[in-house]
């Protein structure tokens, strides 16, 4: 892998990703200061962590499909699904806490499943493949969920509740996810295979790969961690939500923190650390804003124009460091397809 | 050997031809839409009545010229998805700029279309000229406009446009034999589809759909990709801004207006059998793709199906219709199975679409 090749003479976009995340808490400890508060109380670490939790996993299992060249648009209604599933199971009882969260995740093996052969054996756009998908969830979801939906038992609610010294059970749970993903993509036969796949799916199955396997793999893999997303989103707010992933908006955002964590789009190169710099980064921007008391619509336009802004520092980067004997051989695709 | 090399398509006479274009994707949505048409009036009869399908079409011409501006974007090879933003900004700039006053009706569409340029612009060199994925980018639009818009009319209905203006939208041409009203809308639809017609025969069409096939070949061949793109965006923003001002018209100033429309409009386009990533498809296919969904919505309505089941069938029909079109395109294009190719024809590309386009090794 060429990942490596110039990290010694020309900053990396993970190294500028960081840079990003350092400024943006440099910028928010200040912010904060001003305003009067402490950006490093507990209490605010807390809030931070708790806002990347669940775009972190999310955004760890997209990063996995968008490094194979596809797409997940599905994932805010895997999270619902997930969130009225596990509920309804469980209904209150802690008995059914095993059995909810087997089944719940069983479901999103068949999502993922689904998504993944239609992507890999009907060769449709990851696009297009997802955004069916989840249409047809949420007309699922709409026609047989109105309002919320069942009940987490005290038991389950503890996993959002619980702490271990500041970091909530959560945010090591999304973190646990990410480490593995991590072994996954740098130690595995099937994370080097979803590297070669998303740089460039002919050459990788001209070289004897089999293509399918890790574009099934990583949709799987991404709506399992959604539906874990789901899962402690139950565990936060007690009730199944039927609506609690398209509110969040978690299929752009997601995109968003994993392009922001300097993966590219079109796939075959980037990686998970980016990824969890990227959701800091938005998670950062979002509780200083919080501290600003900003008004709320104007954080969409904050938000919007950061996204485009720290693109483009990367975007440029990528092409000005590419070594130039791999310009006409490797796919350097700029846009989705 | 012949030295002329002619496309089956343009071979044979008319009917044939027809007959052969309709069996590309592009040409099966008109199928689809007529049987659409078909299966709604045979399970309510009432829907024959020409005064009733013509208010129809009216209804769905906004999201028709949508998804005309929006091929624009995907034949290229890129996204617009701050369609929906775009459509409520202009909804709110006219509530807000031409109000109950006649006289800015005029000055307020040269503000909102001049509004509608510059946010195609910004897309258009952002992604082009800064390398930023256009999904990122057109994302980001989406985001900051919503965020403006909701910001300025703290996210309630404000602002009530003259009735003048709304007539535009929901007003029509009175006492037409047969179909009694002609709506405005149709009529700006109509134009618009001869001119995208038109705008695809001219040297620009022909170019975006060679830059959307393999952006590299068309700068090779001495094409300007950045400005072509860029106009792509522009055309999509301004048909968001046409979209808007009709939408004023049926449902009012209010920040949701045009909700969900840069999904319904990519999901439109690609039921046209335009292919996403560029270079294949025809433009009145996106606006059939439009005639279609809605069809098979009101289709689903007068069966009795609850409105939530919508999107399932939907999604189904996207997958679906995405699943032919793909294996229809890779037939149509790719002859060669071992033999019985004549050695005349071009030889056809050996690797599907995402790995021909190369466009970013020139930086």
């Amino acid at each position: 892998m060429s990942i490596t090749v110039r990290q010694g003479r020309t900053l990396s976009s993970t190294t500028i990703v960081f840079a990003v995340l350092v400024l943006a808490i440099v910028a928010g400890a200040i912010i904060t200061a001003v305003n009067g508060r402490n950006f490093f109380s507990i209490g605010n670490i807390d809030n931070v962590l708790t806002t990347m939790t669940i775009l972190g996993l999310i955004a760890v299992g997209q990063t996995l499909v968008i490094l194979v060249g596809s797409l997940d648009l599905s994932v805010p209604f895997v999270v619902s699904l997930a969130s009225v599933t596990a509920g309804g199971i469980m209904a209150g009882q802690t008995g059914r806490i095993v059995p909810a969260v087997l089944l719940t995740l069983l479901v999103a093996v068949v999502i993922g499943l689904v998504n993944g052969l239609i992507v890999s054996q009907l060769q449709v756009h990851g696009f297009i493949a997802t955004l069916g998908t989840g249409l047809i969830l949420s007309g699922y979801l709409a026609s047989n969920f109105q309002g919320s939906h069942g009940e987490a038992p005290r038991a389950f609610r503890l996993l959002d509740a619980t702490r271990i010294g500041p970091v909530p059970i959560a945010t090591l749970i999304m973190l646990g996810c990410a480490v593995l993903a991590i072994v996954m993509l740098r130690r595995t036969r099937l994370g080097h295979h979803l590297y070669a796949v998303g740089g460039h799916a002919e050459v990788a199955r001209m070289s004897g790969v089999r293509t399918a396997t890790p574009i099934i793999a990583a949709h799987v893999i991404c709506t399992v961690l959604s539906a874990v997303a789901g899962l402690l989103l139950l565990a936060r707010l007690g009730v199944g939500q039927p609506t609690v992933g398209s509110q969040g908006s978690y299929d752009l955002m997601s995109i968003a923190a994993v392009v922001l964590g300097g993966t590219l789009l079109s796939g075959g190169k980037g990686n998970i650390v980016g990824t969890l710099a990227g959701v800091a980064i938005f998670a950062v921007l979002d509780n200083v804003m919080g501290v600003m008391q900003l008004n709320p619509f104007l954080k969409d336009v904050v938000r919007g124009t950061v996204i485009v802004v720290a693109v483009a520092v990367y975007a440029r980067r990528e092409i000005d460091r590419r070594p130039a004997r791999f310009g006409s051989a490797s796919p350097t695709p700029q846009e989705v397809r | 050997m012949s030295t002329q090399v002619t496309l089956p398509r343009y071979e044979g006479s008319l009917g044939r031809r027809l007959a052969l274009a309709l069996r590309t994707p592009g040409g099966a949505v008109f199928v689809l839409a007529a049987v659409l048409l078909v299966a709604i009036v045979v399970s309510n009869p009432n829907f024959a009545d020409p005064g009733s399908l013509i208010r129809f079409a009216g209804r769905t011409a906004p999201i028709a010229i949508a998804a005309m501006g929006q091929y624009y974007v995907i034949v290229s090879g890129e996204f617009d998805l701050s369609m929906a933003a775009v459509i409520a900004a202009q909804v709110v700039l006219a509530g807000n700029f031409i109000g109950q006053d006649e006289a800015r009706i005029l000055p307020g569409l040269v503000v909102m279309f001049a509004v509608g340029a510059l946010i195609g612009l910004i897309n258009g060199l952002a992604t082009t000229i800064l390398k930023v994925p256009s999904f990122i980018v057109t994302l980001g639009m989406m985001l900051a406009l919503t965020g403006l818009v909701r910001y300025v009319t703290g996210g309630a209905a404000t602002g009530n446009p003259s009735d003048a203006f709304r007539d535009i939208g929901r007003g029509g041409i009175e006492g037409v034999p047969v179909v009694g009203i002609l709506p405005f809308s149709l009529l700006i639809l109509l134009v618009l589809a001869a001119l995208a017609v038109w705008l695809m025969r001219r040297p620009f069409g022909r170019s975006i759909v060679a830059v959307g096939d393999n952006a590299e070949a068309a700068r090779y061949a001495g094409t300007a990709v950045w400005w072509l793109k860029t106009r792509a965006f522009i055309i999509s923003s301004l048909s968001a801004t046409v979209a808007g001002i009709l939408l004023v018209g049926y449902a009012g100033v209010h920040p949701s207006v045009g909700s969900g429309y840069e999904f319904a409009a990519i999901t439109a386009v690609v039921i046209g059998g335009v292919v996403l990533g560029g270079g294949r498809g025809w433009v009145l296919s996106a606006a059939a793709g439009a005639f279609a969904l809605e069809l098979l919505f009101l289709l689903l309505t007068s069966l009795g199906v609850p409105s939530t089941w919508r999107s399932t069938v939907q999604g189904v029909i996207i997958i679906v219709a995405v699943a032919l079109a793909g294996r229809s395109w890779r037939a149509t294009r790719r002859p060669r199975r071992r033999g019985g190719v004549a050695p005349s024809t071009p030889p056809p590309p050996p690797s599907p679409p995402r790995a021909q386009r190369q466009e970013t090794s020139d930086a």
